[in-house]
């Protein structure tokens, strides 16, 4: 029962990454992007999690705060730019 | 009855993440895009940490699932603020049919 389920929200995740990556190629600003890859990190965050119940380990749970950190230094170094004047 | 419980946070998760992601690509307008996409991905990835948690039932796996939690809610709404500022501030328009801009009149 638990098989299936981590199954299906794998499938579940991985469908929710279509939507994102479709405003990422066509967002209209950049503030856009940003938000739709920030979404995206978030659901790469919750699949390494899945993963981690489905096989039973923990060594990938470093991983999965290093991505959210890394995504969030992104994002701010993104919103500094913008705010210095870059493309918007 | 664990497993149970684990298999309804591990459910609900992924629909919280699929409402983000939907919500990024149907909204009209670049705020409320970023409205649907902290909110519902925040909830989505606590709930899968709390099923995780659960399920590996161990003293560190549990300390680490706090502290990615605590990383969540403090980096998303530091996050959507100063893309939502600086967006502003390089003016990027609101949606026609929002009915009020208090950054605008305050000033």
């Amino acid at each position: 029962m638990l098989e299936i389920a981590t199954a299906a929200t794998m499938l579940i995740l991985m469908g929710s990454l279509i939507p994102v990556t479709i405003r990422v190629i066509k967002g209209p600003t950049l503030p856009d992007r940003v938000i739709a890859l920030d979404v995206a990190a978030s659901i790469v965050v919750a699949i390494i999690l899945v993963h981690c119940i489905q096989t039973g380990s923990l060594y990938y749970l470093t991983g999965a705060t290093v991505v959210a950190l890394v995504a969030f230094l992104g994002t701010v170094a993104l919103a500094l730019y913008m705010q210095k004047g870059g493309s918007s | 009855m664990g497993n149970g419980l684990i298999i309804f946070f591990l459910v609900f998760g992924a629909l919280m993440s699929l409402v983000a992601s939907l919500g990024c690509l149907r909204l009209p307008d670049l705020y409320t895009r970023m409205h649907a996409a902290t909110k519902s991905g925040t909830v989505g990835i606590m709930s899968i940490v709390i099923a995780m948690m659960i399920q590996l039932d161990d003293a560190s796996v549990i300390f680490r699932g706090i502290l990615v939690i605590l990383f969540f809610l403090l980096t998303a709404p530091v996050a959507a603020h100063m893309i939502g500022r600086s967006a502003y501030r390089s003016g990027v328009a609101l949606w026609d049919k929002s009915s009020v801009d208090e950054y605008k009149t305050k000033k």
